[in-house]
């Protein structure tokens, strides 16, 4: 059943009106899995408006951008989005690489391209999962996060962190996989349809979940365009718009997969939407690891870009000199003096870096596009109208991750 | 990506000296006055399909090389039917940066604009609810510009301690 509009509120009279009440929600509340903090008026159950409050998490990840190097500050993009740490320094790094004109190799590329799918992956599941369990199925949550436990072990095993792993470098990668990496994304390959099989029959045709996501949240096509959607909740109001698509990056001109959309736009949709991208995820990363090109997985010395392996470091004259060049703060990349806008499809939305370069190796500004601001913004549009019970359903569809929305 | 049909759009609407363009790498700009930048991206929107915000921030080019003006405000617009990008810019400066709210064009302004506001100092003119978004609102600078040290101003030492009963 459709839900009504909430009837407009007059600022100066409605409010006031005695029986209204208002709630604080959060900062710390367990439904709201991060930090971040709403206040509600209600009319008994029902919200009439809701005034998102950030900043609780606003620790000058920019401002630090500003004075880290281009590879030092991979350690503050990982911890935005700590649900899919690796797409955030690939997004960076492929707006750094965008500014130095370097052209990746191809072994480098596809492997960026699978961990950018692992990440997607990582994101998706435990949204699923979480939205899931604030409705009340736990089981389903337990199954996603047994399968996010596996793509952890294959980031432990390409860069030895299982969390924040920087792994890419200007020009490449900080050093290639293993043969033990290959068998093992091989192995997650194997075995991942049966556990989203498992997930989607949980929760696919449950009632409980269905009746309480189903009509809930409704974005509407105009609206997701008009405040700026991105990602899984654009594409499930019927935007398609797919930047892996529509402005091919990395190696993903390589592969077939489909965009998933829907039309409905509530949290039912956007539920099916990320259990498809899930499915294309997996695709993707099937076809790049039985394609992996052999080769170098770094760019060139010649192009005086990248970090140059331990063993010329210590054994060769030019490898040395090239470590010192891109070590000492005054010397470092040589960027031309002008700035950029590039972005990157990650499992939220569109994540872009603005960078302003002044010719040094630290970026003048580094700007972050955080797809879970734009997203959260929209939160109050969703949810006026509903009840309390819907908003942990509304949250967990958005997906808002505090430390990328307050930065 | 053709930027030509845009270009010829926006000369027959402002005129050749209306705007200046510039290109680098694959990004595309149009730099125009402040006084033109309200009108400039409503007919962006309206004629020319631009119809995603898709980023709004600024930048202080205080000690950028060759820099003549504070700050710049940069606008990122996307067409979502052929997902083209333009990116539209604009200068304000010292003592008094204020620029016309873009948000009766787009909804999506009204957080970009609070934030480009919170850490700048740039203000939105018609913006219906400009407050700090990020920062506490006792906060008294703007930390993302660069007369503003990386290790603050003592502002996180000297924050009160309120012990709960006192809450």
């Amino acid at each position: 059943m459709p839900l009504e509009q909430a009837e407009s509120l007059d600022a100066e009279n409605d409010v006031d009106k005695e029986y209204l009440y208002t709630l604080n929600f959060g900062p710390q509340h367990p439904a709201t899995h991060t930090t971040l903090r709403l206040i509600l008026t209600l009319d008994g159950e029902k919200i009439l408006r809701a005034v998102p409050d950030i900043g609780y998490l606003h620790s000058g990840f920019e401002k630090l951008g500003e004075d880290l190097d281009f590879n030092q500050y991979i350690t503050i993009t990982d911890r935005m989005n700590y649900l899919s740490p690796i797409a955030n320094e690939i997004a960076w790094h492929h707006v750094v690489e965008k500014i130095l004109n370097i052209e990746l190799t191809k072994r480098c590329k596809y492997i960026r391209t699978i961990l950018a799918e692992l990440a997607r992956m990582l994101d998706h599941l435990l949204c699923v999962g979480a939205a899931a369990l604030d409705l009340g199925a736990f089981t389903a949550f337990l199954y996603a996060f047994y399968q996010r436990e596996k793509i952890y072990d294959i980031m432990e095993t390409a860069s030895g962190q299982r969390f924040h792993p920087s792994y890419t470098r200007v020009g490449g990668l900080a050093a290639d996989v293993t043969d033990d990496f290959v068998a093992k994304v091989r192995d997650f390959v194997k075995n991942f349809s049966k556990a989203h099989n498992d997930l989607s029959k949980l929760l696919n045709r449950n009632r409980i979940f269905i009746d309480r996501t189903k009509d809930i949240g409704v974005l509407t096509k105009e609206d997701a365009i008009d405040l700026s959607c991105s990602g899984p909740v654009a594409r499930a109001s019927g935007v398609v718009r797919d930047l892996r698509k529509d402005e091919p990056y990395l190696a993903y001109p390589d592969f077939e997969f489909k965009v998933a959309c829907a039309k409905a736009g509530d949290c039912y949709a956007r539920y099916l939407v990320r259990m498809e991208e899930l499915l294309q995820s997996l695709n993707i990363v099937h076809q790049a690891i039985e394609n992996l090109p052999s080769g170098p997985v770094n760019v060139d010395m010649e192009g005086k870009a990248v970090l140059p392996d331990k063993s010329a470091t210590y054994r060769s004259i030019e490898g040395l000199i090239q470590h010192f060049e891109l070590i000492m703060t005054n010397r470092q990349w040589k960027p031309p003096v002008d700035e950029l806008y590039g972005a990157q499809e990650t499992a939220n939305g569109e994540l872009g870096f603005y960078i302003v370069a002044d010719g040094s190796g630290r970026a003048y500004r580094a700007r972050t596009r955080p797809p879970s601001y734009i997203h959260f913004a929209i939160f109050p549009y969703l949810i006026e109208g509903h009840q309390i019970s819907d908003i942990v359903a509304v949250l967990g569809s958005l997906n808002i991750i505090a430390a990328e929305l307050d930065r | 990506m053709s930027h030509e049909s845009t270009l010829t759009k926006l000369r027959e609407r402002f005129g050749t000296d209306g705007f200046q363009t510039s290109e680098f790498r694959d990004n595309f700009r149009v730099i125009v006055k402040v006084e033109k930048v309200f009108e400039t991206l409503k007919f962006l929107k309206e004629s020319c399909g631009f119809n995603m915000l898709a980023e709004l921030t600024a930048a202080d080019y205080l000690y950028y090389p060759n820099a003549r003006d504070r700050y710049g405000v940069i606008y990122g617009l996307t067409n979502t039917v052929t997902g083209e990008r333009l990116f539209v810019k604009t200068f304000v400066n010292d003592p008094d940066p204020v620029l016309p709210s873009c948000f009766p064009i787009w909804k999506a302004a009204d957080w970009l604009e609070r934030e480009v506001f919170d850490m700048y100092g740039i203000v939105f003119e018609g913006h219906p609810d400009l407050r700090r978004i990020l920062l506490p609102e006792e906060f008294t600078s703007f930390p993302l510009r660069k007369d503003y040290p990386l290790r603050g101003l003592g502002e996180r030492h000297n924050f009160p301690a309120i012990p709960r009963a006192e809450s």
